[in-house]
């Protein structure tokens, strides 16, 4: 029998407290991902009165399965990885809200952070590090099937579809990694990637290969998914042909990348094309005293280690404009 | 063999370190057609012995019939939770709550114990409100690392009101049950039978759900 027990849940040290409305914080948090937890660390050590806001804490990374590039494990699942950040962070204390989002954030010379429920909460900065949200295909079916066949977490559902047959959307790290896992339970999976060849590195689709109940349509998309009371069929089409097939599956794993979590600053803070927060070496965005880390900014690459990397730098930056500023 | 070995005993110990007042852990089996009720007494047993506040009973849904209708244990193996002063607190484990589900399990018994976390003002207002009969079965896998959270929701709002029934319920140990509900992703929060959660939802989502029956 396996244990899973939870570093962060019971132990003693854990000191944290309610957010207040009638204080200015320091640097308010928003996000509880890698880059969230990591600026929290960096702030609090440094003395600095600080808040974070999250939606679930570990964000991104607790919906992962295996980790093999975060340095210090060699293989460590995403749980238990945001398990022992959050440990770390709650060693101090610190203002803490959970499974809560921000609607929107102010400007001025205390910024305004403006929760979903209402609530306000004042602050001299703000580190943006909100991430990203798995992005849909955008088919008919697929809102009514979510939760009956329909799935974005690989490793929350694929024990469900053992001796199954299954569709992954997507050919790039996210969608093979999950085939590859499905390969082992299901009895069929077909990989349909829009492109016409898999974006995933390397030694993932070398491992797909070894597995003769796996088929790749590339050059396909999704079109629509069928079914009655759960998902039964989805239908596909060739990109360049138009021709049109209609794979027999009891369910579809969508990982078809991810949109930033930017909302709560449009119109306020510069973004690119891909409505990322556009951010300089120090994590400064063009806003004085608001500052951004992780999957959410146009950093060019979205890993755990350089969401961290960059997080450390926006605190230690937004903790030097605090103890620079004449007006604090 | 012992399920625990001594790195984990440890931990558990210094968890339930914290154990306020006693807690009755009623445990239901029977001997023949349950596959994980050996497994499940066993972990009852080790765990319960690891604190001399954890005072284990253990009935057989066969031949203690009275008690299985008196606690409304249907399916076995079951754990019933009763605070110091022997009241059903409603919080039930149907199956093994292991993997990742002995957090919850461990949450139960410190939150039964008298060791509750703060609610804030309005929830807890909000919970105290509700006057109709409500049940929630949350479905989970043991390899489902976000089922606990949705588990330790559903028990502590069965805590606060005694009209609220909790369990957390092993999907693969009660296919037909899981197979009832359409159970294909889990954490899934089935409410009187009819209304559906999916996720390890906040306790306000749960509450917008009850409010509305």
């Amino acid at each position: 029998m396996d244990f899973n027990l939870s570093s962060s849940l019971f132990v003693g040290e854990q000191k944290f407290n309610a957010f207040a409305s009638d204080k200015i914080y320091d640097v308010i948090i928003i996000g509880g991902g890698p880059a969230g937890m990591t600026a929290a660390v960096y702030c609090l050590r440094k003395g600095m009165s600080t808040g974070l806001i999250t939606r679930q804490v570990g964000g991104q990374m607790a919906d992962t399965a295996g980790i093999e590039n975060y340095l210090g494990y060699r293989y460590i699942n995403g749980v238990e990885l945001a398990d022992k950040f959050h440990d770390q962070v709650m060693q101090f204390g610190i203002d803490f809200e959970n499974n809560t989002t921000v609607k929107s954030i102010k400007d001025g010379l205390y910024k305004e952070v403006i929760l979903d429920d209402g609530r306000i909460f004042k602050t001299k900065t703000i580190i943006v590090a909100s991430g990203k949200l798995p992005r849909k295909l955008n088919v008919p079916g697929e809102k009514e099937f979510t939760g009956h066949g329909v799935t974005y977490c690989a490793i929350c559902d694929g024990p469900f579809y053992k001796d199954k047959k299954v569709v992954v959307a997507g050919g790039g790290n996210a969608g093979i990694g999950a085939a590859i896992d499905l390969a082992r339970i299901a009895t069929h999976v077909t990989v349909v990637q829009r492109r016409d060849r898999l974006k995933a590195d390397k030694v993932l689709v070398d491992k797909l290969k070894h597995f003769d109940n796996v088929e790749v349509l590339l050059g396909h998309v999704v079109r629509e998914i069928h079914g009655s009371t759960t998902v039964e069929s989805v239908a596909v089409e060739n990109r360049e042909t138009g021709a049109q097939i209609d794979i027999p599956a009891d369910g579809i794993f969508v990982e078809v990348g991810s949109i930033p979590n930017s909302e709560l600053a449009r119109g306020l803070l510069h973004m690119n094309e891909l409505d990322e927060i556009v951010i300089d070496a120090f994590g400064r965005t063009n806003k004085e005293g608001i500052f951004a880390a992780g999957d959410v900014t146009d950093v060019p690459y979205k890993q755990i280690i350089i969401a961290c990397g960059d997080a450390a730098k926006a605190a230690l930056s937004a903790t030097d404009y605090i103890l620079s500023n004449p007006n604090f | 063999m012992a399920l625990f070995d001594d790195n984990i005993r440890k931990q558990l110990a210094q968890i339930l370190d914290g154990l306020k007042n006693d807690v009755h852990v009623v445990f239901f089996s029977q001997e023949i057609e349950c596959e994980s009720c050996h497994d499940a007494h066993q972990f009852v047993e080790e765990l319960c012995a690891i604190n001399p506040k954890l005072k284990m009973r253990r009935y057989n849904l066969v031949t203690d019939a009275e008690k299985a209708a008196e606690y409304k244990v249907d399916k076995v193996p079951a754990v019933v939770m009763l605070d110091k002063d022997g009241n059903d607190t409603n919080i039930r484990f149907f199956g093994i709550p292991g993997g990742y589900e002995i957090n919850s399990f461990l949450g139960a018994l410190l939150e039964v114990s008298g060791e509750r976390q703060e609610l804030p003002e309005d929830i807890l207002k909000r919970i105290q409100k509700i006057d109709k009969d409500i049940h929630i079965q949350v479905f989970v896998t043991l390899s489902c690392p976000h089922c606990p959270g949705a588990v330790i929701t559903a028990h502590r709002l069965a805590l606060e009101n005694p009209k609220i029934k909790a369990d957390m319920i092993e999907a693969n140990t009660f296919v037909p049950l899981s197979i009832k509900y359409n159970v294909s992703g889990v954490p899934k929060i089935v409410i009187n039978g009819e209304h559906e959660l999916l996720g390890d939802q906040p306790i306000t989502a749960f509450l917008d759900v009850i409010e509305k029956i």
